[in-house]
Formats: structure tokens, sequence, C-alpha cells
């Protein structure tokens, strides 16, 4: 069943169309990653599946109800944890979850245990009564996520669930995120723009630039759609014909003293080809990663509209903390 | 459950950070007693109305005034809750605008009626108080806090910083509390004047207050003003009840 039905999807501001005719299905239980750059629409369809936002035209389903029509319904089947943490700071951890349940009708029977459940699972027990203003920023985003899933939503939205956090912490949340949406059989639509990030968590990923949807599939097959790793030799005289005749070699180019070979899974192929070659001087493997499948989808739009790659993908990666 | 429980929920969030932030009963009693104290008796020293000290004449004047400035900064916070984006929260549940709304307009009133409490206490020491007076002074603060708080929330919902709403507000309470008679009595004044504070709602409920309060006949009579209250209330609500619904 699908847990989220998009159709159409549109949100116009003005002359800027934010959200551009989104076509979506997320399925019971994934774990769905929204990418883009800064801007690229991802808030902006996230507020509309979560109602706070009225979409131009085109309309979703989330859990079986429609935006447009269902918002109550939708409202209550829905968690949200925002860009901008909205935890009331001079409230302790228990009352804040507390207030949510009340905010979503959770019975009191149910309430006391739900809370200590998810203290529990957000190790969050010891500081249940301590004032939120004292806590960091990751116990934050760690309550947040307890009281995104206080009222047993089906589908939790995360915005950027680890912007700002360092990386031990984004570590941290990504895995406490891995686990529930195992242990609660939660549906999670997240958005980032850490690639890599995505790449480890998502079952699915849906690129978005300009407001659409430019690629849609597993971090696996998008990575692989690329063509295949690379290996990169120093090496004098290769034998290329004989490398080309292996299986699992897709491209193999020579250029002064250098050998690129596009090759499936290259940490395993490496010691065979390898042991093909003599006097190799230097190797280098590359796999691709999420973000040169961004690249390569959104790149190249950069490039037509804008004539200026260079500039365009070294700001990217200048973004993206230059990882390569 | 349900709906009634998102509005005690909203009002016991309300009730709690009023309780930790003890410094708003402290500053929001500072000033009427200043009033009370400096121009009571500064005024009070050359001024008399009838048989009564000056002090005691303003007192009921400055209890409303005491409600009507609380009432009104109350819609301070939720620009706050707003800037802070703890209003995201409440604003995503299930939670209908309508409930939220009474919800923040039951915690303002609290906050009000408590602060009015503590006033009173502190007023044993300037004006004669019988228990028909106190009950009278709860009851007609409640009211007008009831339209204050929700005025203040309706204003405050379509700002996005402080410093705008404060501009505005400021704009707001200082012609109502001048105009009011809570320092004068209105029947000597010019037509023209008295004509604009017959707009005023405070006007009605210092009348009503000081003649309980007093033992005086009211200048208005009592039906009426407690008619005006109770109407301007109930019309504040159903503005800041719509205010609420367009707010994003």
């Amino acid at each position: 069943m699908a847990m989220i039905e998009i159709q159409n999807l549109t949100k116009r501001f003005g002359e800027l169309t934010a959200v551009d005719s989104i076509n979506l299905k997320v399925e019971k239980g994934e774990i769905f990653g929204l990418l883009g750059p800064n801007g690229a629409g991802k808030t902006t369809t996230i507020n509309m599946l979560v109602t706070l936002l009225a979409p131009t035209s085109g309309t979703a389903k989330v859990n079986g109800f429609d935006i447009r029509t269902q918002a109550g319904k939708v409202r209550q089947s829905v968690g949200i944890v925002f860009q901008d943490p909205s935890l009331d700071t001079i409230l302790t951890a228990r009352e804040n979850l507390e207030l949510h349940a009340r905010l979503y009708s959770v019975p009191r029977d149910v309430r006391e245990k739900r809370i200590e459940e998810l203290l529990a699972l957000m190790d969050l027990q010891g500081r249940a009564d301590n004032i939120v203003k004292h806590f960091s920023g990751g116990m934050r985003r760690r309550l947040e996520l307890a009281r995104g899933l206080l009222h047993h939503p089906s589908v939790l939205f995360l915005d950027e669930p680890t912007l700002g956090l360092d990386p031990q912490t984004r570590e941290l949340t990504w895995r406490y995120i891995k686990t529930v949406a195992a242990q609660q059989q939660t549906t999670v639509v997240l958005t980032t723009h850490y690639m890599d990030e995505a790449d480890q968590v998502c079952d699915r990923i849906g690129i978005v630039d300009h407001g659409k949807v430019i690629a849609l599939d597993t971090p696996v097959n998008l990575r692989e759609g690329l063509g295949g790793d690379l290996i990169y030799l120093t090496v004098a005289s290769p034998d290329v014909d004989r490398l080309k005749r292996l299986s699992y070699v897709k491209k193999a180019e020579v250029a002064d003293g250098h050998l690129s070979l596009t090759v499936e899974n290259a940490p395993v192929h490496l010691p065979e080809v390898l042991s093909l070659l003599k006097d190799v001087k230097s190797v280098e493997v590359r796999i691709p990663t999420l973000n040169d499948v961004f690249l390569r989808y959104t790149g190249r739009k950069i490039r037509v509209e804008e004539g200026d790659s260079g500039w365009a993908e070294a700001a990217w990666r200048f973004q993206t903390g230059g990882r390569d | 459950m349900g709906v009634l429980g998102g509005v005690y929920g909203i009002w016991l969030r309300e009730f709690k950070v009023f309780q930790r932030e003890k410094s708003r009963v402290i500053s929001s009693i500072i000033t009427p007693l200043m009033w009370m104290v400096i121009v009571g008796s500064g005024l009070g020293a050359s001024v008399k109305f009838g048989d009564y000290s000056y002090q005691s004449f303003i007192f009921p004047g400055i209890v409303m005034m005491l409600a009507l400035f609380s009432s009104m900064f109350f819609g301070l916070y939720i620009v706050w809750d707003r800037k802070i984006d703890v209003l995201k929260e409440v604003l995503v549940s299930p939670v209908p605008r309508t409930a939220i709304f009474f919800g923040k307009v039951l915690g303002g009133c609290t906050d009000v009626l408590l602060q009015v409490v503590v006033f009173l206490v502190i007023g044993v020491f300037f004006a004669p108080l019988t228990v028909a007076s106190v009950v009278a002074a709860l009851f007609i603060a409640m009211v007008i806090a009831i339209g204050m708080v929700s005025v203040g929330l309706a204003i405050g919902s379509f700002f996005e910083s402080l410093e705008g709403f404060q501009v505005i507000i400021s704009f707001l309470v200082f012609p109502l509390f001048f105009l009011s008679g809570a320092l004068y009595p209105i029947e000597p004044l010019p037509s023209w004047l008295k004509a604009v504070a017959y707009i005023d709602p405070l006007t009605y409920a210092v009348d009503a207050l000081r003649s309980i309060q007093l033992g005086l006949p009211s200048v208005i009579p009592l039906p009426v003003d407690f008619a005006v209250i109770i109407g301007f209330a109930a019309s504040m609500i159903l503005i800041g009840t719509l205010a609420f619904k367009r707010m994003r």
C-alpha cells in the first residue's frame, strides 16, 4: 500500500514555481529521501504534505487521506520534525511530550507508557524532567524525534534532521532514525543535502531540482546508473585489449601514461586487474557517490542554463563540504 | 479528550511558562504600584474628588490599567512563540485554530487574574476593600482580560517582529488607559473628549468598579456598563478567532 501518493503536486509563489507537478509514491515502511540543493522545493513539498501549505494545483494522499479535503486526518496521521527546532525550551522534556500527546488526543492511559517507551528509545530517560533549555543539539533532535513519533504517526517527516549537528551527533541521529523506522514500522520521508548520509539511510531516493523530481531509485541503482566504479592506474604500457575482454570491464581508456577503467564492483575485481598489468606505479579506485549522481543529473542542467559548469560544480562541492 | 484536551494542553503550557517566569508578575505589578504610590500620593496631595482620597479614587482605574496592559502585552508571547518556532508545533497539530485561540485566551486570562489578585492584596494599603468589591474587581478584570487578551493575540498573530508588535500595542494601550477615566472623573470633561471616552470600553469597566468599590452612584447605569464590556469581550473573541484561522 502506498503511504504517500503525490499527483501533479504544484506550488507557485507568484512567478516562482517552487514545486513543479511532482508525481511520487512512497510505500509503507520505506525510508524515502528527498535530496536537492537549497531552494529545490523539498521543504515546500513537505509543508504541503503536512497541510501547512495549500497546493496551487494537484494533490496528494497521505495515509489514504487527501491533503486538500481531509487536512485533519492527514495531520493526525503524520509526525514532523522541522528544520528549525520547535521544542518549548522552558518546559521539561516530559512536558513537551505531554503537550504533544494532548494536541494529538493520545488517551491518558496510553500517554505515560508511550512517553516512557520513547524516552528510553531515544536514551533520554535520565533527562526527562530537565528543562529543555539545558539540552545539547543532539538531545534536542532526539527529543523532537520522540515527540514526532508519540501519536503513532503512519508517516514521519524529517526536514533536514541533521542540519547544524556535529558529525558524530549526525551519525548517531541517523542511527536513531533507522531504529525508529524498523521498530515502529513507520514510513519515513526525509530531506537532506548530505548525500553520503542519505546513501546509507534511505531505501529510495528522489533527487529534486527546480521543483521537479529528476531521478528516482534506490541509492545503489542510482550509483550504478553512472556506469560503474572507476579505477585510475599509472602504468607504462598496458594491454588494453586484454582488459577489455574481461566481462566486468565496461570501458578502458589510455591517456599519457594513465589508464582509466570503468568496471563493475571495483574492490572485488581490482586484484585481477592488477595481476594482468606490469609495473603499476599507482592505483586509485573511485566508487561513485550520490554526489556524482547528483552532479550527473543537475550539473548538466546547470551547464545548459548557465554555461559555466566549473563554477557550478565548485560551488556545489563547496556547499556539500567538498566530499569527493 | 479531543478538542478540549488540546485547549487544556495549551492552557497548561501557558500556565507553566507563567509559573517559571516569575519576573512577569513582578514587572507587571511594578507599573501600577508606581502609579498608586507616586502619582497617587503626588497628585493626591493637592487633588481630591468628593469624600475620597485621590489614591482610593484612582485605585479601581489602576486595577483596570493592570488588566489592560497585561492582557494586551500577552499577545507578545504569540509573536515570541512564532519567533522561536514553538508555535509551529501547535499549528501543525490536528487541534482546530479556534481551540488554539481559546487555549491561549484562557492562559492569558489566568496570568492577568493572578496579577490582579496580587495587586488587590497590596491594594489593602491604598483603598478600602470589601468582599463585594473584590469579587467585582475580579469579575470585571476577567471580562476585560478576555476582550483585551483577544485583541493582543489577534494583533500578535499578524506580527513577526516583537518591536513592531510593541509599537502598535503602545499606541493602543495608552489612549485606552488615559481616556478611561481611570485618573479623573469623566462627567466634567468637554463634550468632544467625553464622546471619545465613551468609545473606550475600559471607561465602562472603570465606572462599574469605582461605583461598586466606593459605593458611589455610577456615571453610566451599571447594567449598561456590564452589557458593554461583555459585548466587547464577545466581539473581540470573534475577531481573534478569525485572525487565528488565517494565521500561517
